[in-house]
């Protein structure tokens, strides 16, 4: 008798603890965070990128923005020069944009002269430049996340990366846990 | 509040962000609420049309309580209690 109500005790410690687990990653799958995996490196959409999650941010909002591919010129620094690239990575790191203030536009780029306009129009209408918002972005607390296998696979080094305090290295895993936590997603 | 109301309230804190455009109102307005007490007004003076969606909204979330909003010349302050 004694035995037989020991085992259900058992029992029921063992459903609690299951429906303790799903309950957490319940409320785990709908934070109050913001996931962004930004691949294009053109200067109108690392803007949107930027003012999406400054705007977020200022709500509270926890933003961690995944930047892969094209998008890692815009984190370059151009007073950085590394050593110690092969051939290839060194040519990659000429013809690629040094920096966010020499992205292209994905429209209209009339060789440089449409970025040009943008910057002169976004000082005319008091629009922050892009050197103000990853300044307010890390104020803020914005996380950036930079793609290890295309940092390498472009040949970039960690040397040439702008000064940022949110900065993380991780894999395309860290990005797909990270969305699937978060309220909302978007790629741009 | 009626405007009149909101014109003769007892502001603790004026953000003055008309020199900036979206999302540059929200960033000051973020920044500012930090100074003031809860219960006590802000208000935040902006020349950019967004930001009359944007700060209602900021406030829903945050549950600062969103007094309204009086229209100047070429400006609009908004009014806000901190929560």
């Amino acid at each position: 008798m004694q035995e037989d109500l020991q085992l259900q005790i058992q029992q029921l410690q063992q459903q609690v603890e299951k429906l303790q687990k799903s309950v957490t990653k319940m409320q785990n799958s709908r934070k109050d965070q913001l996931s962004i995996a930004c691949v294009s490196g053109d200067m109108d959409k690392i803007l949107a990128t930027m003012i999406i999650s400054i705007a977020a941010a200022s709500m509270d909002t926890k933003v961690k923005i995944f930047f892969s591919f094209w998008a890692l010129s815009a984190l370059r620094d151009k007073n950085k020069n590394p050593k110690g690239k092969d051939f290839i990575s060194k040519m990659f790191g000429i013809m690629l944009p040094k920096g966010k203030n020499q992205l292209k536009l994905s429209n209209m780029n009339m060789a440089g002269m449409g970025p040009m306009m943008i910057k002169y129009l976004m000082k005319k209408h008091n629009v922050l430049s892009l050197d103000e918002m990853f300044k307010a972005a890390g104020e803020l607390g914005v996380e950036i996340i930079v793609c290890e296998m295309s940092m390498d696979l472009m040949g970039f080094k960690k040397e040439e990366f702008i000064d940022y305090p949110y900065f993380k290295y991780a894999g395309a895993a860290t990005f797909v846990t990270d969305a699937g936590e978060s309220a909302a997603q978007l790629f741009v | 509040m009626t405007t009149e109301e909101l014109k003769n309230a007892t502001v603790a804190k004026s953000v003055d962000a008309r020199g900036t455009a979206c999302p540059g109102p929200l960033l000051a307005a973020k920044k500012a609420i930090g100074e003031i007490e809860s219960g006590e007004i802000m208000e935040i003076l902006s020349a950019d049309e967004g930001t009359k969606h944007d700060i209602p909204r900021w406030c829903n979330k945050m549950e600062h309580d969103f007094l309204g909003m009086v229209e100047e010349d070429s400006f609009t302050r908004l009014f806000l209690k901190k929560a």
